[in-house]
């Protein structure tokens, strides 16, 4: 195939198999934890440290990262001391990042080369650098959930009832939104800001559908995020449209025909 | 093991505490013991504390004064040897997770977070899931089960790691009557082995098969008995109109008219 031998496509393909399995883990954890919205509040948070990566000449993703970082631990902060409700906090630094990306960028000289990338992401320039990061990534997520499934499971289940047994909750729950911090900001390059909460919550929404147990709700994720990633690189690649939006658009597709399978099966079971 | 149940083995020492959330306090200056072989009824009304009472015995809550004292046969490891039934809206019943899993979850502990749990005890996890009859249903998720279900899961949750002392919040709330029913007789069986403090707003039931009870309002008075007249609730300061507000205050003439 023509498409494999180019290698911006390979790349692309490697970067969908790594995105479909850091947002299969991460995002089975937040759809289950529901707490879908923090994770909003961080994606778009990191849009400061964008921002920031901009104006003082460093790679932004790193920004996004310490803004991810840094907005995921002042949410439990800001929640648990400041007697701040909790979705109002949430909402504030969603705001506050994306404004202070804004001013960043707007005080930066010239032209923000890649803006639109960062905001709608293209999987077609991931580069080496973003492509060994995800790699990492992958592997630490791996490794981390492999070793402490039972406990990721008891903790996000009921946490209080964790709390009981004397586990280390409160570290979990550290480490946990570090990670889903980092599987947002490093997916940025694939979906961008706009569109990566989809990449972790429509692949788990079509598992549902399937199963309700928590580590087939990974595997089923893992391999609808893949599908999806894939029919939105061909379509994006056919119709020359934006990459990001072929792979949701995809996504949603698939979430579609899925349900309407179950309905009509549900229809002739009657 | 078979004990001795007229001698009466002290668990946890509740001293002069006063604890609440932040701020605010909602028990002062509340004292108890819990013996070994005790089956206390704790009733009061709703905001009264009844809660705020198991949250700083489970270690929920932090005393802002007093303490709570676990005695040498209670602590196992870094862990309190409690078992903890919470209330059923506290659970997310949407949770992608099966009964055993769920069942197993009460055998987590510090020292056990990556070591796989004992062969014995997760033998003793599917004899407590055959003995509440849902063994058959463990590879479900809880999703797809009754209240009642979920509620026995949640018991053997409770009951994996062996506690001395059963902790159950308002377990009646939306369960069936013949799960209920059940569900005390388990209890009454239970408490010959171990200690067991029940919450609840069933003021029949409590004085049916708890053998002493606390009325927890702001403060806490205990009653070595079981029987729940007008007269007592206002010795101890109860207002029964508010303990039955809400509820069925039937229970309460039936027990009277006895």
């Amino acid at each position: 195939m023509s498409l494999l031998a180019m290698s911006f496509f390979r790349n692309a393909l490697l970067a969908s198999l790594l995105a479909s399995i850091t947002c299969g883990i991460i995002g089975t954890y937040i759809v289950s934890r529901r707490i879908v919205f923090i994770s909003g509040g961080i994606t778009h948070a990191s849009f400061g440290g964008i921002g920031m990566g901009y104006y003082m000449g460093f790679d932004p993703i790193l920004g996004a990262v310490l803004f991810g970082i840094f907005s995921a631990l002042g949410i439990e902060f800001f929640t648990k001391k400041a007697d701040l409700r909790e979705d109002s906090a949430i909402a504030m630094l969603w705001a506050l990042g994306m404004a202070l990306g804004i001013i960043f960028i707007f005080l930066t000289p010239g032209y923000a080369p890649n803006l639109m990338s960062y905001l709608f992401g293209n999987i077609l320039t991931v580069s080496l650098a973003d492509l060994i990061f995800l790699t990492i990534l992958t592997l630490v997520i791996a490794t981390f959930f492999i070793l402490f499934y039972r406990m990721i499971l008891f903790i996000s289940f009921d946490e209080e009832y964790a709390l009981t047994n004397n586990t280390p909750v409160r570290l979990f729950n550290m480490i946990l939104i570090c990670l889903v911090s980092l599987t947002i900001v490093l997916n940025i390059r694939v979906v961008g800001i706009i569109l990566v909460m989809s990449l972790l919550t429509i692949p788990q929404a079509i598992s549902n559908l399937f199963t309700r147990h928590f580590h087939k709700m990974i595997f089923f994720s893992m391999f609808f995020g893949f599908v999806g990633s894939l029919a939105g690189l061909i379509f994006s690649y056919v119709y020359d449209i934006p990459s990001g939006a072929a792979i949701i658009f995809a996504l949603v597709l698939m979430y579609g025909i899925v349900k309407i399978f179950f309905v009509i099966r549900k229809a002739i079971a009657n | 093991m078979p004990q001795n149940l007229s001698h009466k083995i002290p668990l946890i020492d509740i001293r002069h505490l006063t604890v609440g959330y932040d701020e605010n306090i909602i028990l002062t200056d509340v004292s108890l013991t819990i013996h070994n072989s005790d089956f206390i009824g704790v009733i009061g009304p709703n905001g009264g504390g009844k809660t705020t009472l198991l949250k700083a015995i489970l270690g929920l809550l932090k005393p802002f004064r007093g303490e709570v004292i676990f005695h040498d046969c209670m602590t196992e490891g870094n862990h309190h040897r409690i078992g903890y039934l919470p209330q059923i809206n506290n659970i997310d019943r949407k949770f992608p997770i099966s009964v055993s899993e769920v069942v197993h979850s009460g055998l987590m502990s510090i020292n056990r977070i990556i070591k796989k749990y004992p062969k014995k005890d997760l033998e003793f996890a599917g004899q407590l899931m055959a003995q509440m009859g849902i063994y058959e249903i463990r590879n479900k998720a809880i999703g797809e089960l009754s209240g009642g279900q979920i509620q026995r899961a949640l018991l053997c949750r409770a009951l994996v790691n062996q506690p001395k002392l059963l902790v159950l919040d308002e377990p009646n709330t939306y369960v069936d009557n013949r799960f209920e029913k059940e569900l005390y007789e388990k209890l009454r069986k239970l408490n010959e082995e171990i200690a067991i403090l029940l919450v609840s707003h069933d003021l029949g039931t409590i004085s049916t098969y708890v053998k002493s009870i606390a009325c927890v309002n702001h403060s806490l008075h205990y009653h070595p008995g079981n029987k729940i007249t007008p007269e007592l609730m206002e010795a101890y300061e109860c207002p029964i109109q508010i303990i039955t507000h809400g509820n069925i205050p039937h229970t309460v003439l039936h027990q009277h008219e006895q």
